[in-house]
């Protein structure tokens, strides 16, 4: 393992802001992995601590292949980290929204810049990544839909579902986005938390790293074999939305199986505690995505449920 | 007449309620042309508010002159507004990044949605921005491109210094003037001053220049100013001064000045040892169209922006 400085910004009343990465193996640029890009990404980064950790003990075991390598960088943007702040601490941009970057341009433009330089001519790319709605996901990957998109490949990493997105014009400076344009296969890896550690979903993620390395002969591991993906695009996927807002009991976890019509959650009266409204689920299914603050505005999607339609869309996509 | 656009409920006994004022004109009828002046998207820029209160004192005391339709929308943010926040407190993407909106997404977008529909089908639509807290910028219209030849007539006549017509970056797409500009709506922003202030012989003079568009429009026929004429162009006209390194930025120049190549624009010093460790200077001969209002830099943050001869 070598640990390498991949960027610096200096200040003035400030350690520099450095992102450094974790190189394993030598040869082609194979697969790079990106942790915490936002300051309260923690699940992100302890995910990217326990793979260099799997990582280092692979090498020492002489189980990395030869002419392949892998570059882990852990975390993006240990200035906001380091105070508390999701985005960058002075002007609150998102490094995440400004690839492929600029060097010459405004300073996240030249972190984007900086670290996309470095990474951008991996075979392979993963994110660790977080959403833009609190809440907690049922661990997956996610792909968008460039024209440059490789879905079979997200199969290896044998997690229950791959979601495909549709972008988004705000999506167009990602970094998944760019990745794709710039011919890397490009997957973002969901677990269930962002601000606070889940070791579950972390190990559940790690593992399906591994078998995705193994399974494109990076790496010679024997692991779980993991699950027969299912494919969804993530328009099929139904959204539930709250009527009422108020204090936001949700009596479903994700994974958790549902009928139509099942109380999904309660919104009660924040001063009287009455229920002001039973969320109930609007198709069969399984619940996919639940909103995770305690407190809740009307009109907002609180669940996405997998409907069962799209589990026989995903099975004749597959026999296809 | 003040009405309510979309109303939500708020966790703890309160709602989010966006309202306009819809001004009419004394006679109406299926041809009267409405304008819509919409401001407060980003909820530290007050700029607009110095228009919209404008706007309404001087078509309530000059009512008779009012031919069209005026709705005057002056924050589609208030939560931003009244926490000095640039966005919608609690949620994460840009407001003026998500337009039109959806009705099955976030209550941000569920916003965006109803002020889209209700704007939607106006004659024309001014998009009030200021600067952030970081720079100042002279007064402009930004036009993307592919509208340039629509909209850069009407631009001309808002008594604004400058038409900046921008290449048409994909993230733009989901702006409201985007979004409007693609159903039909043609929609203009302006863009002046500086973050969290109120810049008021700039709030005037576009005040001019929406009475002077309305009277184009056949919206008003009270006294108009003569109107300025713009500087209009493209990017390739606009060089970029970017910090080379951080600390604190000690202008040299005023904004709005012109400069020649070579000339001092400023220093980045460092107070810890009194060291001057960058010493700025013009890229090109032109006008400082944008300069930084806010000292502590860091790598790579804007000082100006210089609309080159």
């Amino acid at each position: 393992m070598r640990e390498i400085n991949l960027f610096e910004l200096k200040a003035i009343y400030r350690d520099s802001m450095r992102i450094r990465g974790y190189c394993f193996g030598e040869g082609e640029k194979t697969l790079c992995v990106v942790g915490a890009m936002r300051g309260n990404e923690v699940q992100q980064l302890y995910c990217c601590s326990l793979l260099v950790q799997c990582l280092k003990e692979l090498e020492e075991q002489g189980k990395l292949v030869k002419g392949k390598s892998v570059l882990i960088i852990p975390c993006a943007n240990t200035y906001s980290m380091n105070t508390g702040k999701r985005f960058w601490p002075t002007d609150n941009s998102d490094i995440n929204r400004m690839f492929p970057g600029y060097d010459k341009g405004e300073t996240t433009q030249r972190i984007a810049a900086g670290l996309f330089n470095t990474i951008k001519d991996y075979e392979y790319g993963i994110q660790f990544a977080s959403f833009y709605m609190p809440g907690r996901f049922t661990p997956h990957v996610r792909i968008m839909k460039t024209g440059y998109e490789n879905v079979e490949d997200a199969k290896k990493f044998g997690l229950p579902y791959i979601i495909l997105r549709d972008p988004a014009p705000y999506d167009t400076t990602t970094l998944n986005y760019n990745w794709q344009i710039w011919e890397t296969k490009a997957y973002s890896l969901y677990t269930q938390e962002t601000g606070r550690i889940d070791k579950k979903s972390a190990v559940k993620v790690i593992d399906s790293v591994m078998r995705f390395m193994e399974r494109n002969g990076i790496i010679s591991h024997s692991g779980k074999s993991g699950h027969v993906s299912d494919v969804i695009p993530e328009g099929e996927l139904l959204a539930v939305a709250t009527a009422q807002s108020g204090i936001f009991e949700s009596c479903v976890e994700v994974e958790n199986q549902v009928k139509e019509g099942h109380v999904l959650a309660r919104i009660i009266h924040p001063y009287n505690g009455s229920v002001l409204e039973e969320v109930k689920a609007t198709g069969e299914g399984i619940v996919f995505f639940r909103h995770s603050d305690p407190m809740v505005y009307s009109g907002t999607v609180v669940f996405k449920i997998i409907p069962r339609s799209a589990f026989r869309h995903s099975k004749s996509s597959r026999v296809n | 007449m003040i009405e309510d656009i979309v109303s939500l409920g708020l966790p703890v006994d309160e709602k989010i309620v966006l309202r306009k004022n819809r001004i009419l004109p004394e006679c109406m009828d299926e041809n009267t042309k409405r304008i819509c002046i919409v401001t407060g998207t980003h909820g530290d820029e007050l700029e607009g508010q110095l228009v919209c209160y404008e706007m309404n004192r001087i078509l309530k005391e000059n009512k008779g002159h009012l031919k069209g339709i005026v709705d005057i929308y002056p924050a589609l943010n208030p939560l931003g507004i009244d926490t000095i926040t640039r966005g919608i407190p609690g949620f994460e993407l840009d407001m003026n990044r998500i337009f039109p909106g959806k009705k099955q997404g976030s209550m941000a977008e569920n916003i965006a949605l109803a002020v889209f529909e209700d704007i939607k089908g106006a004659e024309v639509c001014i998009d009030i921005h200021a600067s952030n807290i970081f720079l100042r910028e002279i007064p402009q219209i930004r036009i993307s491109e592919q509208t340039a030849a629509e909209l850069v007539p009407l631009a001309k006549l808002l008594n604004v210094d400058f038409v900046w017509v921008h290449s048409a970056a994909t993230v733009l797409k989901s702006t409201l003037a985007h979004s409007l500009n693609t159903v039909g709506t043609k929609t203009l922003v302006a863009e002046m001053g500086v973050g969290m202030r109120i810049t008021k012989e700039y709030g005037r003079q576009l005040c001019d220049g929406i009475l002077s568009l309305m009277q184009h429009l056949g919206m008003w026929d009270g006294d108009v100013a003569p109107v300025r004429e713009p500087i209009v162009s493209t990017d390739g006209r606009v060089e970029f001064v970017n910090a080379a390194m951080g600390g604190v930025f000690i202008p040299a120049i005023e904004h709005c000045m012109h400069v020649r190549e070579g000339e001092y624009i400023g220093d980045i010093v460092n107070p810890m040892n009194g060291q001057v460790l960058v010493h700025i200077t013009s890229p090109c001969n032109g006008l400082v169209f944008t300069l930084r209002e806010y000292p502590v830099v860091d790598e790579g943050s804007l000082i100006a922006r210089i609309l080159g001869e």
